[in-house]
Formats: C-alpha cells, structure tokens, sequence
C-alpha cells in the first residue's frame, strides 16, 4: 500500500516534468504568469541512488524529488539512512550507483572543488550544531562571510541579523561550551542560513532537547518555508516534529511579528510533504494525512509505538 | 585486509594528502595567518622542551664519552664527538621525536575531535577544504621551524656538553670550543638542517592523515592519536637511516 503511493506520487511528478518539455511553446506563457520557470525544476532529486559501506547497504534504490519552497520531512528509525541521505545531498559521500540532481544537473560525479560551488546555496544544520569550537559564535555565524573576504561592516550586519533571526543576539560574544545544546542548534541554524541558501538541511536537529527547545527549532524551520521561501530537508524520527511543520504555518501579523497558526480542516497552507525511510528504502512519500491512514505494519508501529 | 597491504594503503593516502596540501599552498584564499598561529604554536610552543632536551643531552654526551676519551688520550676531542654526533644525529632526531610527542598528538587529536564531532563535515559543507585550511598551514609550520628548532637544540646541546666538560672535567672552555669549531663542516650543518625539512613533512603529514581518518568517537580519537605518535615515531627513526647515507653519498662525507 505504502509503495503504491509511492509510486503514484513520482509517476505523477514525472509525467507532469515530461508535459512540460513537450510543450515549451505553450508552456512559456503559463511560466510568464507563474512569473517563474525555475521552479519547475525539483531543487533535489534522487534517482535510484544505492549506498554500501563494506558489505552493509546503507541506500538500497532511493528515489523522491524535493520541489522548490517544499520541506520534505524524511522520517525513519535510527539506521535507516536518512542523515546519509543528507550527506550524499552535499556530497560529503558519494553513492555507488544512481543520480543526484540539484536544480537539475547531476551532480553526481562531480569532483571536490566543484562541489564547493555546489554547496554554497545549502545550509546544513548539523546533529549536534557542529559549531568550530575554537570560535566565537560571532566567528562561527560569520564563517562563511569571512571566508569569502566580506567587508567587516557588512559581515557584523548579517551576522546580527541572524542571530535576530534565530532569537540569539546576546549570545553573540560567547564562545561554544557556554552555550546550551539547543543554543547550540540555533547557533547552527544563524550559521547555515548566511548567504541565503535556496535548500536547509535539517539533520536531527531537535534529538536530544526539550520540548520547548524542540518546538523553536521546528518554528524556525517553519519561518524558513513560509516567509522565506525556502526548501529544506528536515530528518527526524521524532512524531511531534512531522505534527508541527506539517499543522502549522507562519504569518505575519499587522503589528509586524510572527504568528504561528494551526491549519484548519479544510485550510492547507503548509507546503510540507513526508517520505519514510526503511532499511535504505523509501516505504512512504506524500502528505501527512496520507501517513496517518496507511496499512503498513512498520508504519503504523512507527507513528503509534506499537 | 593483511597488515602490508593496510600499510601500504596508508603510504598511498599520507602521500596523497601532502600532494594535495603542496597543491593547495599556492591557491586562494592562502590561509596565511592560519600558518603564522601554527608556527607560533609549534616553534614557540615547543622551544622550552627542546632546549631543555638539548642541553641534558649534549651534558650527558660529554659525561659519557670523557672518561674513555680520556682513557685513549684524546679528551681534547671531546667538542668534537658532542657536536657531531648532535649536529648530524641526535639534534635532528632528538627534536623530531619531541616535536612528535608534542605536536603530532595535538594536531592529530585536534583533527580527530572536529571529525568526530562534524566540524569536519561543517568545514565542507560551509564551502571550504579542510585540506588547504587545516592540513597545508600545519605541514608549512612544521617544514618552517623544525629546522631552527634541530638548530636551537644543536646550539643549546653543544653549551650543555661544554657545561659539563668544563665543570665536571676541569677542561677549558677554549679547548672544548676549537674542537667543535674544527670538528664540524659545513656538509654536516647542511645534513642537518635538510633532515627535520623531511621530517617535519613526515610528521605533519602522518598526525593529519590520521587525524582525518578518525573513526568512532573519543576511543576513535584516543586511537588516532596513539597510532599517529607512534608511527611517526617509527617512520622518523627509520627515514633518518635511509638519509644519513644518502647524505653521506650526495654531501660526500667519510663513510667510513
């Protein structure tokens, strides 16, 4: 049941891309409207992309597409995968056999130095932060910028800014072991999304917090989608994560702050779908709705615990 | 895997990764203040540990070979023996082995934690090689001030034998001196300042790759960082054969 929808779901995507290479000349007055044609293109797509490490498959066959301003929550038990899928996404790993497309090329077998190009429009929000622990947070969130030879005037403005973003600003001048593990993730988080990056990367990033903590690190990834239009990748195996990014959106009120509204029954705002992952295999792509209603035995132990 | 191979996959990998560092030097952004730390905290880290190792072992040299000198009739050579066998030998070898114990196992346990706790994978992922960041300044500091710290120990290793000879054995300072200045040639002083140029290559590059190489957790980090000291250790004792004779062949010094 569950790879039938799957199934579905990317034999419906690929026909809708091979509509559009057929009829170009049609299409390009449905682009002037939606006044955008690079959105078409997925920011990520995994084709049949297969991963060992020795004799242990990591991928077995994966394949989903991420699509521009989606947030593709990747869902699975420890081992599956999923934090591995990330790094072949940044090239950090290579895979065996398979594509991996970003914004359409196939960066599958591109070399180093051309993946650092590649990875300047990523942000990737690490485990456990993964801030240098050897600098400041200012250091850490300013990395990017530093590295690029910003003037720094301009390199203080951004990185308050980010800071102001993830709610962190007197924390600027502290170096990493002062800071608590969710302090940690934010700080993370600042230093990711410098350079205004088109896909963030989640991975795990609220394993190990509170509630509360847990809650802010989805909102952000939550602000991400809705107001800045970004797409991301978030893993987990945490269920009040995938209830959140998929429930919720994020407005902005007429006094100029963030507001944090539940979707209504018939109301669907949130640009969110799940994928769940098995022993390096999809078992599940679509909407959360359809994740609550499948038969699988897996699935159904998984969201309910038994 | 059997143990040659597994050795001579490290040798490929160690190799790859000074080339690749060498290659790296000369590109942008040159990480030159990066350098300039790793220098200050090499060189000058490690100068109060190699003067110290210095001066005992040119003291201990002379205490050990007065006596039988002495027995043959040639104390007046004393200077001699101490400053040769430091300037060629124990100078280079002796600051080599210190520095390994020092900064092999930092720069290996330093790597080793940031791989471990993704640093590493952050570095990459933010745009930037951990090679030309990381690895080229620690092997530029380690080829830069090996040789004059070899240096500082030849120097504070010859008054350290002169110490002793001059205190213990009541032998002038002036005869322990015209004996080193005739003793040693500027071959020598050559073979010794090209010999911590290849060590500190072999140092920096092998606490790096192992560093790099870090697998599971701080055991993992603990793990590197043992194997990285002893095999440059190892691989420092056994180079410095190889090369003391192919600096006898190519400086044309008495073999025999």
């Amino acid at each position: 049941m569950a790879t039938t929808n799957l199934e579905v779901t990317d034999a419906a995507e690929t026909s809708s891309t091979e509509d559009l290479q057929v009829s170009d000349a049609a299409a390009d007055s449905t682009f002037a409207e939606v006044d955008d044609r690079e959105r078409i293109k997925p920011a990520i797509e995994f084709r049949d992309v297969h991963l060992a490490f020795d004799d242990r498959k990591v991928l077995d066959g994966l394949s989903f597409k991420v699509q521009r301003g989606e947030t593709k929550i990747i869902l699975g038990g420890s081992g599956c995968g999923k934090s591995t899928t990330i790094k072949l996404v940044l090239g950090l790993l290579k895979p065996d056999a398979g594509q991996i497309l970003v914004n359409g090329d196939d960066i599958t077998n591109y070399t180093e130095a051309e993946m650092m190009k590649v990875r300047k429009s990523f942000g990737m929000i690490f485990q456990e932060g993964a801030l240098f622990d050897s600098l400041s947070v200012y250091d850490n969130v300013a990395y990017r910028l530093h590295e690029q030879g910003v003037p720094e005037e301009e390199v203080e403005q951004e990185v308050r800014r980010m800071l102001h973003f993830v709610d962190l600003e007197d924390a600027i001048d502290k170096m990493p072991i002062e800071l608590s593990g969710g302090m940690r993730r934010r700080v993370g988080i600042a230093r990711a999304l410098v350079g205004g990056p088109e896909v963030v990367m989640f991975d795990e990033p609220t394993a190990g917090l509170d509630p509360p903590t847990a809650r802010t690190i989805c909102e952000l990834a939550i602000k991400l989608r809705d107001l800045e239009d970004v797409s991301s990748i978030f893993v987990t195996h945490e269920m009040n994560n995938v209830s959140y990014l998929t429930s919720e959106y994020a407005a902005v009120n007429e006094a100029g702050e963030v507001i944090f509204e539940k979707e209504g029954e018939r109301l669907c705002l949130t640009n969110t779908k799940v994928l769940m992952m098995r022993e390096g295999r999809a078992i599940f792509s679509g909407t959360d709705e359809q994740l609550q209603k499948n038969d699988d035995p897996y699935i159904k132990r998984f969201l309910h615990g038994r | 895997m059997n143990i040659a191979i597994r050795s001579l996959l490290e040798v490929q990998e160690t190799t790859l990764l000074v080339a690749q560092a060498a290659r790296r030097l000369f590109r942008r952004p040159a990480y030159i203040p990066e350098a300039i730390t790793q220098m200050d905290v090499i060189g000058v880290g490690s100068l109060p540990i190699i003067l110290l190792t210095g001066f005992f072992t040119g003291g201990v040299l002379t205490l050990q070979t007065f006596p039988t000198l002495k027995y043959y009739g040639a104390q007046d050579q004393t200077g001699y023996l101490v400053a040769l066998s430091l300037v060629r030998e124990l100078g280079p070898v002796l600051t080599a082995l210190m520095v390994t114990g020092r900064v092999g196992s930092a720069i290996s346990a330093e790597l080793g934690s940031m791989v471990v706790s993704q640093q590493i994978d952050a570095m990459r992922a933010l745009g930037t090689d951990p090679v030309r960041k990381l690895v080229a300044p620690r092997i530029l500091a380690l080829l830069v001030t090996l040789p004059l710290l070899t240096v500082a120990a030849d120097v504070i290793g010859i008054f350290g034998g002169g110490v002793v000879a001059t205190t213990l054995y009541g032998m002038s300072s002036g005869t322990f001196l015209s004996s080193v200045r005739y003793g040693i040639t500027f071959d020598d002083i050559i073979g010794g300042i090209i010999k911590p140029l290849i060590f500190g290559i072999i140092i920096g590059s092998i606490a790096c790759n192992k560093g790099l190489q870090t697998e599971g957790g701080t055991v993992g980090v603990g793990r590197s960082t043992t194997s990285a000291v002893v095999t440059a250790s190892i691989v420092v004792i056994v180079v410095d054969f190889f090369l003391a004779k192919a600096l006898q062949v190519i400086l044309d010094m008495p073999a025999s």
